[in-house]
């Protein structure tokens, strides 16, 4: 419950405060945000698996973001910056993908 | 419970061989990795119903350590997107990376470049059209002058400019055609451009004559005395040209005529002649 209301209430910060991305972040902002949504997704399998753990939870999503970060900023380094990048985007949303179907198998046992 | 027969196909791993799934669940209750295990759901829907109850559990309002940190990030998260998808949205370049903008650069230069090879193509282009108008122009304007000329030559045209009068009285009738044409040629002599005679233009065409009863006929014009003669040239060489001894104003003078000449600095010849396009001659170009 927490949760949903934490995301509504970000969302609504987010909207309201008209942040501007410092311009350092800016690349990799939304592979943070999908290796974020790759971790929630990991959590919310785990909650229906009955292990969840929040400890690991919040490890799992600051590792997450910073190793896609890390991976973006290797990338740009190297000058495949945006290979890279989509390379990351590709396998976070086949993770999200695959713990969305094992969610929906928990639930509705198909 | 045992496990409802796994389907085949589907978007589900096939099972560790052989390995219980029992044995497999137990293994990964005492060890919570479920962020580090490979994602695919390598067993099927054993309790649909304990799911649903701990996802029950899960969304009662309670305050725990582990809620405060799950809102938290999702907090966290929420204000992350929310910011890039407004950020996505403006469309703009401060979100691109460096690679990304180099090219958009030189696509922008490519373009430029191009612009800027049309732009010259044109401006040559209307630098031709402009010379080709100017060029138009100037034939115009030439050909302009020669009509001009040519019809002041050939008496098409009135005419304006320095010259003299010249009138010739006859009191007996005895001027003849012959005289009028010795004046004519003086006229020329002394570089006459235009000459009229009693409102007839004389050109190179026009001939002198009399008829049954002595009166001068100008191309077929009868004309009465006093003859008033007009021409366009210099006054001076004109008037000296027409008073030489033996001369014309002298001829007019022994058949018993009388004439005078007045200089001007602006006379005017209004009488014209049509031209009859050549019947028989071509130009040679």
């Amino acid at each position: 419950m927490i949760a949903l209301l934490g995301l509504i209430v970000g969302v609504a910060v987010g909207l309201a405060t008209q942040t501007d991305v410092p311009a350092f972040l800016a690349p990799y902002l939304p592979i943070a945000v999908v290796a974020a949504i790759d971790a929630l997704a990991g959590a919310a399998r785990a909650l229906l698996d009955g292990i969840f753990d929040d400890r690991v939870f919040v490890t799992s999503f600051f590792f997450n973001v910073l190793v896609a970060a890390l991976l973006v900023f290797l990338g740009d380094q190297l000058g495949v910056g945006s290979q890279l990048s989509t390379a990351v985007v590709v396998v976070l949303g086949i993770r999200i993908f695959s713990n969305a179907a094992s969610i929906r198998r928990k639930l509705f046992g198909a | 419970m045992s496990p409802p027969p796994k389907q085949p196909g589907a978007d589900s791993q096939p099972t560790r061989s052989g390995q219980p799934v029992g044995v497999m669940r137990s293994a990964r209750d005492s060890q919570p990795t479920w962020d580090s295990q490979p994602t695919w759901d390598s067993q099927p829907a054993v309790n649909s119903r304990a799911a649903w109850r701990r996802l029950v559990r899960a969304l009662h309002p309670r305050i725990s350590r582990a809620q405060l940190a799950v809102g938290l990030l999702c907090a966290l998260l929420g204000f992350a997107a929310a910011t890039q998808v407004r950020q996505a949205g403006q469309a703009d370049f401060s979100g691109l990376r460096q690679d990304e903008l180099v090219e958009v650069l030189d696509q922008l230069d490519r373009q430029a470049s191009q612009l800027e090879a049309q732009n010259w193509e044109l401006e040559q282009e209307r630098d031709r059209l402009r010379a080709s108008q100017t060029q138009d122009e100037a034939a115009r304007q030439a050909a302009s002058a020669r009509a001009e000329t040519q019809g002041i030559l050939a008496g098409t045209l009135p005419a304006y400019g320095p010259g003299v009068t010249i009138t010739v009285r006859d009191p007996d009738h005895k001027l003849t055609a012959p005289v009028a044409y010795l004046l004519v040629d003086e006229l020329r002599n002394a570089g006459a451009e235009a000459i009229s005679l009693s409102g007839v233009r004389i050109t190179a065409s026009s001939y002198f004559a009399q008829d049954e009863v002595g009166a001068l006929l100008v191309d077929g014009i009868v004309l009465q005395a006093p003859y008033e003669w007009i021409a366009i040239g210099d006054p001076q060489t004109l008037e000296t040209a027409l008073g030489v001894p033996g001369g014309a104003l002298a001829a007019v003078r022994t058949q018993g005529g009388s004439s005078d000449v007045i200089q001007h600095t602006a006379v005017e010849i209004v009488a014209t002649k049509a031209l009859r396009p050549p019947e028989f001659a071509t130009a040679i170009e």
